[in-house]
């Protein structure tokens, strides 16, 4: 079973209960595993005429109180953002899975970690936030799934997760329902039919004066909740570092096994790896500022996250870069011949 | 013969051309390490691989956790056509092992004297058998002897799986091409 594979029979067992999808590579195996494994279960799965339709079907499904989502790659995720900044306005949870390739354009089928900012940022227009998951394992991909699905339903938001080509295609073992699950609110929310009940409007048109103001406030509060709840960070032979390096899904991998090849030299270094990208992990990564000279932040990109830990780190620690896009790859022995560079300046007095 | 230094981490690099079964090999290298209890990784090339094009898989066997899938300097190196050894050789380790399918490569590859290379007539060898599309199955025998980390036993055990279900007629050839790998490997030392 390969990554995608995995991840959609996570989403399974998560409940899903409709898939919508439109096939791009390097994410194929997942409508092609969703389409054997959903009529199985009795479950609706669609392919649909576009990713325009299949978010929109996200939305209708998810607006009768159904658990749906939709997977695809940097491109058709593009083509997704209006419905998914529709379903941010409606306060709708739904559960997207963006196998990233690379870009900018058409790009290339390529790994990438490209789309950090259109994951966290909202993506689309209008003033929200999705959450972003950005596992590093096949593992923690599956185990990501009823995460996903359940930060959505308490929240009634969104949700993103951030995998890439290596992770959708490459194979490990792995172990299903490992997540606990929690225990959620009813969807009295719902379009299940209003005999005997008031109707309930899902909308995210607000044109009262001062409404959509209102509307804004309100979503903004249940941001700072998560942002205040649902941080998830590893930190990896951090306590005793002299350099730390910060990256994300298959680039910490990466990281790892530099910080691993380092330390068997004698050198002392470290991972912070955030897990959700939004909420980003700003006071983990702040706190360890406070004691490091130096962080390093390695992405397949020009680098996207590492404004975010600029942000975080306040000016009160240079944040370098290195990072590869289009496709590439950083490479072991690249990356520990910078943080070799790197260790000159050591801890803070 | 069994090297120890190898015994807690070996990363493998398998390659050759679409339709040679390459992708098969590492899946079967990768399930086998795992029914051997081994931590264990599989990274394929992927998207726009056909027939005659080149195909390669990325296969990391180990005692503890893995962290990078990505294999940069393979300790083994599993070949089935010359444009693959052009392309993968110059990144083996020193000390390394090379396997390549003789019957496409005629040639001995300047390599390093540290490297070991075993030349296996894969193909003639399949065709022997009566089914030369199990070439990989004979090459990843021959691998299997020489590294001594997995048994060819364990993956026949673990071929069932490996192979999809319209193709189960395959698994006794598939498995004598295992086997015939490995006895190739221990005759010709």
């Amino acid at each position: 079973m390969c990554g995608n594979e995995a991840l959609a029979e996570a989403a399974i067992i998560a409940g899903c209960d409709a898939y919508f999808g439109y096939p791009i590579t390097p994410q194929n195996e997942i409508p092609a595993y969703m389409s054997k494994r959903m009529p199985e279960e009795g479950r609706v799965f669609v392919q649909s005429e576009s990713e325009l339709a299949a978010i929109n079907m996200v939305f209708g499904a998810s607006a009768t109180g159904k658990r749906s989502m939709t997977t695809s790659s940097s491109p058709g995720i593009s083509l997704m953002q209006e419905g998914i900044s529709y379903l941010a306005g409606a306060e709708l949870p739904a559960v997207m899975v963006n196998v990233m390739r690379g870009g900018p354009g058409l790009g290339n089928i390529a790994p990438s970690q490209g789309d950090y900012f259109q994951a966290t940022r909202g993506g689309g227009h209008g003033d929200y936030r999705t959450i972003a998951l950005g596992p590093s394992t096949v593992q923690e991909l599956v185990d990501c799934m009823p995460l996903a699905f359940d930060l959505a339903d308490q929240y009634r938001m969104p949700v993103i997760i951030l995998a890439d080509g290596i992770l959708g295609q490459m194979m490990e073992p792995i172990v299903f329902n490992k997540t606990p699950r929690r225990s959620l609110p009813p969807k009295d929310w719902a379009l299940t039919g209003a005999k005997d009940r008031e109707q309930n409007i899902v909308r995210s048109l607000w044109l009262p004066e001062g409404s959509l103001e209102k509307h804004n406030y309100k979503l903004q509060a249940k941001y700072d909740q998560v942002q205040k709840n649902e941080v998830i960070c590893e930190q990896y032979q951090v306590d005793d570092a002299e350099i730390v390096v910060i990256a994300y899904g298959v680039a910490a991998r990466i990281v790892r096994s530099a910080v691993n090849k380092a330390r068997k030299e004698g050198i002392k270094a470290g991972l912070i790896r955030p897990v959700t990208l939004w909420p980003f992990p700003t006071e983990q990564i702040a706190k360890a500022a406070d004691e490091l000279n130096i962080f390093l932040v390695v992405e397949m990109s020009m680098g996207q996250m590492v404004e975010d830990v600029k942000l975080a780190v306040a000016g009160k620690t240079p944040v370098l870069f290195y990072g590869r896009p289009g496709g590439g790859i950083p490479a072991v022995d690249q990356l520990l011949e910078r943080i070799k560079q790197l260790i000159i300046p050591a801890k803070k007095q | 013969m069994q090297n120890t230094k190898h015994e807690s981490y070996e990363e493998v690099i398998i390659a050759g051309f679409g339709g040679q079964g390459i992708m098969l090999a590492g899946k079967l290298l990768a399930q086998t390490a795992m029914k051997a209890g081994k931590e264990v990784t599989y990274m394929p090339s992927y998207g726009a691989e056909v027939r005659g094009g080149t195909a390669n898989c990325m296969v990391i066997i180990a005692d503890d956790s893995i962290a990078s899938p990505l294999v940069d300097r393979p300790d083994s190196l599993i070949v089935m056509n010359k444009a693959s050894l052009n392309k993968f050789a110059s990144r083996l380790k020193a000390g390394g092992l090379l396997v390549m399918n003789s019957s496409l490569i005629d040639t001995k590859p300047q390599l390093d004297d540290s490297i070991e290379i075993i030349a296996v007539p894969a193909d003639e060898i399949a065709v022997e058998l009566g089914n030369k599309k199990t070439a990989n199955m004979v090459v990843l025998g021959a691998y299997f002897q020489k590294r001594g980390i997995l048994s060819p036993d364990t993956a026949a055990a673990c071929l069932p799986d490996a192979i999809a279900k319209r193709h189960h007629k395959t698994l006794p050839v598939n498995t004598e091409a295992i086997h015939r790998g490995a006895e190739f490997t221990r005759d010709n030392q």
